[in-house]
């Protein structure tokens, strides 16, 4: 029980208490761009935590059993981008097929997930924290899950707020950034729950 | 060290090996049948992917111009050479849009309308307008600072000696940038065959035109009346041009007390029905004035008297059987 205990908490910190978006600040790009709209953001959350999960996955694999039994761990860089790179690859042409719609709707941003630092950075963040297999894709599910929540919430924060009485200088980016730097704060009282 | 050398080169050659395998399969398996002309489409265009045309990149943009949701003319960067071949690619589905022109519709430069202040402040019109100042005595004109030349992201608007933008015809895209920045919403968009245009913008009344300026216009209604095609109409003291009615005929210019009105246009001189006429009486029944009479099926002849060389019978004439002289003034 207390590794399921230790589990169920890995995953709300990676979640809350370590979101990437608002606490560490990896995927800000997409954060950013794909915002404008509940119903893209959350699609684009649903990518990328798909991403997410599968980069665990395999980068869980090639770093035990390849990088680390050879002695290889300077490679993890350049092995870890050709895994997202694929992942991705993979991704948009399965979305392509299935939903033209949703494929529309994420535009640019999908081959864009593969330079999503957020993805890079969860794959690094693996190694480093020796995580084990289950851990592993915990971790990265829970990043993708967080991205979601953060992205999700943002856009329907700017969504609100394009209708609200902003000065006219503050209009579309500036009141963006403003309301992510709260959100931030915001994300900063979760520091409380826990300590993993 | 050999080693690691060794089996990093292998590692990497397997794993490469192996998800480009993946993607292949993939590629074949989760093919998505494409419409072909959207890649010679976006083999046409620059792919500068810079968003100009308002999608996110030239693909965007081949796939939109290939469902036809905007003209093929709409890709700034391309211009008229990208349009050219969109077109033949996409054949007859593309028509080019009549192009359009920004126009000034005020000619009360510094030397034609009186000032009744003088204006110290930021060197704007935004600014000026902003705290309800000009220094011209008319509300509506011009406040010739000279904005636009700034706004205007084609150097398309360059102010004259007079205080006036001019508008350079070959360089204006019809952006519509300098319309929305104009605070006194001189500027309109015309089409590029457009020869007449009503350059005043004033609803005061004639008296009070008069007195401020010599070019104002000042709705003595003489080209509302002289119009055949009914394309001009007084609004609050101002004549207003329709020039999707306008036929360039010049008459509203020449009929102008003021000299508000301009035309660059060429004015008819001579117009007649010569023998090719089969008289259809199509001319006849088109003519504003009643100039032209004639049985069917004969020629038919045109009063000079009566006739106002609109040219309208000209340009209804089934067999080209109208000559007419033109001069430029």
């Amino acid at each position: 029980m207390d590794s399921l205990q230790y589990l169920l908490l890995l995953f709300i910190s990676t979640v809350l208490i370590n979101n990437f978006v608002l606490i560490q600040f990896l995927g800000i790009c997409p954060f950013l761009g794909v915002s404008r709209y509940v119903e893209t953001a959350f699609s684009m959350g649903l990518a990328a935590t798909f991403v997410m999960t599968m980069t665990a996955f395999a980068t869980y694999f090639i770093n035990t059993f390849i990088l680390e039994a050879l002695n290889l761990e300077f490679l993890r860089y350049m092995s870890f981008i050709i895994v997202i790179a694929s992942l991705v690859q993979f991704v948009e042409m399965f979305i392509k097929k299935v939903s033209p719609v949703l494929y529309k709707a994420l535009g640019i941003y999908l081959p864009l997930i593969t330079t999503n630092c957020a993805i890079m950075g969860m794959a690094l963040l693996i190694p480093m924290n020796d995580y084990n297999f289950i851990e592993s894709i915990i971790f990265g599910f829970g990043a993708g899950v967080g991205f979601t929540l953060a992205i999700v919430l943002i856009a329907g924060l700017r969504e609100e707020a394009q209708y609200g009485d902003v000065p006219r200088d503050l209009k579309g980016m500036p009141i963006t950034l403003i309301l992510a730097g709260l959100m931030a704060l915001a994300f900063m009282g979760f520091a409380g729950l826990a300590v993993v | 060290m050999d080693s690691i050398f060794l089996y990093a080169f292998l590692s990497m050659g397997v794993l490469a090996a192996f998800l480009a395998a993946g993607l292949g399969f993939a590629s074949r398996t989760f093919y998505v049948e494409k419409d072909p002309r959207v890649e010679e489409a976006n083999e046409i265009l620059p792919g500068a992917n810079c968003g100009a045309c308002g999608y996110a990149g030239c693909e965007n943009f081949a796939e939109a111009v290939v469902r036809g949701e905007t003209p093929v003319t709409s890709c700034p960067v391309g211009g008229d050479e990208v349009a050219e071949k969109l077109a033949e690619l996409l054949g007859a589905e593309a028509e080019t849009a009549e192009k359009e022109i920004a126009r000034l519709l005020c000619k009360g430069g510094r030397q034609e309308t009186a000032k009744n202040a003088s204006y110290q402040g930021i060197e704007s019109c935004v600014a000026a307008s902003a705290i309800g100042l000009a220094e011209k005595k008319c509300s509506y004109s011009c406040l010739g600072f000279g904005d636009y030349e700034e706004v205007c992201p084609f150097d398309a608007i360059t102010m004259n000696d007079n205080g006036l933008p001019v508008v350079h015809d070959d360089k204006c895209t019809a952006c519509n940038k300098c319309v929305e920045k104009c605070p006194h919403d001189l500027f309109v968009l015309g089409p590029a065959s457009g020869q007449n245009h009503i350059r005043c913008s004033s609803h005061d009344p004639g008296k009070v035109v008069r007195k401020i300026c010599e070019v104002g216009c000042i709705a003595c209604t003489q080209c509302v009346r002289v119009c055949p095609v009914d394309a001009i109409e007084m609004q609050d003291n101002l004549a207003v041009l329709d020039y999707d009615k306008c036929i360039n005929c010049g008459l509203c210019a020449e009929k102008c007390p003021v000299n508000t009105i301009d035309f660059y246009g060429e004015k008819i001189t001579e117009i007649e029905i010569t023998e090719d006429c089969i008289g259809c009486t199509k001319c006849a029944q088109e003519c504003p004035v009643d100039a032209i009479t004639g049985e069917a099926k004969e020629r038919h002849e045109i009063d000079r008297e009566k006739c106002i060389k609109c040219g309208i019978c000209y340009n209804v004439c089934p067999v080209d059987a109208v000559d007419k002289d033109t001069s430029r003034d």
